[in-house]
């Protein structure tokens, strides 16, 4: 497996601009001539898949949702960041740089980033024409708020529905080129199989998910949007449907995965109810800046917290991080609020949570000042819990959130087999091993609206192959597999249901592999792993047919290539012997209790080749240089 | 609490469906309605029978996939919530629920609960944008836009596109759906140069689908999960008024 970055030579700065000038172009007329198939209709998708239509190429957009405008962007709350330096306080593409490459702690490569903050500019330009709604002023100019514990205010947003607005105006774009016939869309698609003929990504294979139907489709290039797989954990704040299928199938076929352990654990959640909990639903992070965080000093205390005195609480963040407090980054408050729960000190029913107390701020500024502030938070946490948080503290609890990990792809966003592409979440490219607050729907735009649309004619321009139809024999191969996999699915007819299997990889994950990570865990994990499989394969039942609509076929299919991945997500985690943003290994932490990078051995990208279900896949290394970031250690204290 | 379901179920598109009844046992009173469904689904999958398809996704009520009828109500008996946010507690022990699907001719069933609502798509393909080219956009704060006029437009584009609006409607009218989008670009300055063309193509793309007129029930605002107000569709008339006159040449 060849790790070419094609990084461009020469001062940052300069280097998209260098980059767009020596990439072939396609000759206008020619664009219709190629076909590009791009799944997935979130926030890369769905503008990637408009872009590529608008520029004259012939794309087919795929989704498994009923729509474009279900993918789960349309959940992202907080905002977008950019670098406008609109307030005046000192922004600029330079330093958006800088806290992106620090936030990810030394793990992301440093043109990509350098790039993603240039074109952070253009994204909000190009949202507004479209009339995404964002804040404004009273003077009638755009609002920011500053997030995630920047020092800068570059977040734009609209209210707390800002992927939304974002999703609709990628959507609505799209749709635009769907009536133009630029676009054709298959919805209800789900992707099963990517085609590669002699080692170059020639298309896919789908089920249609009404009527069961397999299907191929050609093309010249893949593209790859299908988001992340926080859903391995099965609890997540992942919607229900997404899953790690497209990426691991792409795996499968020869494209390296990146830094799977990278994964996001929110810190404010809702913590679950009970067994039944089917997802879990996150709290926008901005509550910090007014909640504060406690648990009562006494383990086991079960009064309520209103009859708990104040010398009888441990605000634990203010305690041990006196200068930012409860405004710690996301990880070290997930692993504080986890030190918590285990030792005792839990709160709720279930004890499964700590407090994130309103008091103070009420008594301080009144209950109009928060509710203007978080009023639509406040009322989904009474719909959700039917507890009122203007009187009695939130709980909350980390839960996964997003993963920074998966498949590597070069400056041009191309994966390890030629003419397959993967943007936005499904690509590991610019979070490093820590993604910073409001920079998920910076990446997916930057990718799908102005980096991909470019790169991508360099690589059809260079482009001289035979043509390749459906009716090559790596299509019938590919669609014989899928349907032979739907066939053994449905034939098991064991004793239990496919959720029932999920949840057993997913706690296994989730303490082994979830905040805190150990060698021996990990160890006990990978072996584990093939255990839980098994089982999978001889105890699942999925019932009815596959030539209908079947939810839990879907749904069986995604988590059996969950059984796959999880390995790899393990083997990651353990050849990964330091600790680095999200990744937390108890051996490797500074004497303030931190996570303690090793630069000298893991300053790399960590590429998994697959080598077949079962066996050890082989690890590839892209070096990381810091040219423009001088490497240091993170200090909250 | 142990609660009585009566479930609309239908195999397939063509096939004739009925109501099938369950009942299911130790339900929290902390559960979504959604997780109840997966209960009885575990349920139904270990008895070896097939499992209610519904739709859902998100599960915190912002991408619209879910919608049903319970007990005749479009996301059942809370207020502005869609159904994955409807919480058990607004229920009884012993309760007879009824779960249906969307009705309206527009929304062809494909099964159980599960209805097709390609339409919404095929009215924003219509005109349901702003034509913009990537990488043409003026910088974004050349046109200052009142934080009024701003929250308004927001007020009508946090639809989530779930169809309440046509379920609850007598005449099963996409209005509230059409208007929504008509009001959030007819609203902004970005809008304004597609402003009379939209609403009329938008129009008649929604009547062309089977929908039904408005005839100014509300019934589509208190079905809302998102609050939208029957407001918009005030304006998208007065939009359809200047746009039919203006392209009368009047």
């Amino acid at each position: 497996m060849q790790l070419d970055s094609k990084v461009p030579s020469g001062p940052i700065q300069d280097a998209w601009d260098k980059h767009r000038f020596d990439m072939k172009l396609v000759n206008p007329s020619n664009k219709r001539k190629y076909e590009v198939i791009v799944v997935g209709t979130g926030l890369a998708g769905a503008s990637a898949a408009a872009t590529m239509g608008e520029l004259g190429y012939r794309v087919k957009v795929f989704t498994y949702h009923d729509s474009p405008r279900r993918a789960h962007s349309i959940a992202a709350q907080g905002g977008i960041n950019a670098a406008k330096n609109y307030q005046g306080d000192g922004d600029s593409i330079y330093r958006l740089f800088y806290d992106t490459v620090k936030g990810g702690d030394f793990r992301s490569r440093e043109a990509n980033v350098y790039r993603l903050a240039q074109i952070s500019l253009n994204i909000i330009d190009q949202a507004v024409a479209q009339g995404v709604p964002f804040a404004r002023e009273y003077g009638g100019h755009l609002a920011n708020r500053s997030f995630g514990g920047a020092q800068v205010s570059r977040t734009f947003y609209a209210r707390g529905q800002t992927g939304q607005q974002l999703l609709l105006g990628c959507y609505q774009a799209l749709e635009r080129q769907i009536h133009a016939g630029t676009v054709e869309i298959y919805t209800r698609r789900e992707m099963l199989d990517l085609v590669v003929v002699d080692g170059v990504a020639r298309g896919i294979v789908t089920r249609d998910l009404v009527t069961g139907k397999v299907e191929s489709h050609a093309a010249h290039a893949v593209v790859l949007a299908t988001g992340g797989y926080a859903n391995a954990f099965f609890l997540s704040t992942n919607a229900k449907a997404s899953n790690v299928t497209a990426k691991w199938r792409a795996t499968k076929r020869g494209a390296g995965f990146a830094n799977p352990c990278y994964t996001q654990i929110h810190p404010t959640c809702i913590p679950p109810a009970g067994a039944y909990q089917s997802k879990l639903t996150l709290m926008s992070e901005s509550l910090r800046n007014d909640g504060r965080i406690w648990v009562p000093k006494a383990a086991g205390d079960d009064r309520p917290p209103a009859q708990i005195p104040e010398s009888e609480r441990d605000y634990y963040l203010e305690r041990m991080y006196p200068s930012f407090g409860n405004l710690v980054p996301r990880d070290i408050a997930s692993r504080r609020a986890k030190q918590m729960v285990d030792s005792g000190h839990g709160v709720g029913e279930l004890h499964n949570g700590v407090y994130l107390d309103f008091d103070e701020a009420i008594a301080r500024l009144g209950e109009d000042v928060i509710r203007d502030r978080y009023g639509n938070l406040f009322d989904m946490y009474q719909k959700i819990t039917g507890e009122n948080p203007y009187r009695v503290p939130m709980r909350i609890y980390p839960a996964p959130h997003y993963t920074m990990g998966g498949l590597w792809v070069d400056y041009e966003l191309q994966t390890t087999v030629p003419g397959l592409f993967a943007i936005g979440e499904a690509n590991f490219s610019d979070h490093g091993a820590n993604r910073l607050g409001a920079s998920a729907l910076m990446q997916g735009l930057a990718d799908g609206y102005f980096v991909l649309p470019n790169t991508i004619g360099n690589y059809l321009a260079r482009l001289k192959m035979t043509p390749v139809d459906t009716g090559h024999a790596a299509f019938a191969d590919a669609e014989r597999e899928v349907a032979e996999k739907t066939t053994r699915l449905l034939s098991i007819k064991g004793t239990r249901t496919v959720d029932e299997l999920h949840h057993e990889l997913g706690s296994l994950l989730w303490h082994k592999c979830g905040l805190e990570r150990t060698a021996e865990g990990l160890k006990e994990a990978i072996e584990e792993i093939p255990r839980i499989r098994e089982r999978f394969w001889n105890e699942v039942n999925v019932p009815g047919s596959g030539e209908t609509l079947n939810q839990s076929l879907e749904k069986a299919g995604r988590v059996a290539d969950f059984m796959e991945f999880a390995e790899i997500l393990c083997r990651d985690a353990l050849a990964r012997d330091e600790s680095c943003g999200a990744h937390f290994r108890v051996e490797h932490v500074t004497e303030e209790g931190e996570a303690k990078r090793d630069d000298e051995h893991f300053s790399h990208v960590a590429v998994w080749e697959f080598k077949g279900v079962g066996e050890e896949p082989v690890l590839h290394k892209e070096p990381l240089e810091f040219e423009y970031v001088p490497l240091s250690q993170r200090s909250y204290k | 609490m142990n609660l009585t379901l009566h479930v609309w179920r239908q195999p397939g598109p063509q096939a004739s469906g009925r109501f099938e009844t369950y009942r299911v046992e130790g339900v929290s009173e902390h559960a979504s309605f959604l997780e109840m469904l997966d209960l009885l689904n575990e349920n139904l999958t270990r008895e070896g029978k097939e499992p209610v398809a519904f739709e859902h996704d998100c599960r915190e009520g912002i991408c619209g996939s879910c919608g049903m009828m319970v007990n005749g109500i479009p996301h059942g008996p809370d207020t502005l919530v869609a159904t994955c946010q409807l919480h058990m507690r607004k229920f009884n022990d012993g309760d007879e629920i009824w779960v249906e699907p969307w009705r309206a001719t527009p929304f062809p069933i494909i099964r159980d609960l599960v209805v097709d609502r390609s339409a919404f798509d095929r009215i924003i393909q219509a005109g349901g944008y702003v034509s913009v080219r990537t990488g043409s956009a003026p910088e974004a704060n050349a046109t200052p836009i009142p934080k009024r006029v701003a929250d308004e437009a927001m007020d009508a584009a946090a639809c989530i596109g779930c169809a309440a609006c046509v379920a609850a409607c007598p005449n099963a009218s996409a209005m509230l759906f059409t208007a929504a989008k008509i009001s959030h670009l007819g609203i902004l300055p970005q809008g304004q140069p597609e402003r009379y063309g939209r609403v009329l193509e938008m129009i008649a793309q929604h009547d062309l689908e089977g929908f039904g007129t408005c005839t100014n029930h509300g019934a589509c605002q208190e079905a809302c999960p998102k609050g939208i107000s029957v407001d918009v569709i005030a304006r998208l008339n007065r939009d359809l008024l200047v746009g039919t006159w203006k392209e009368a040449g009047v």
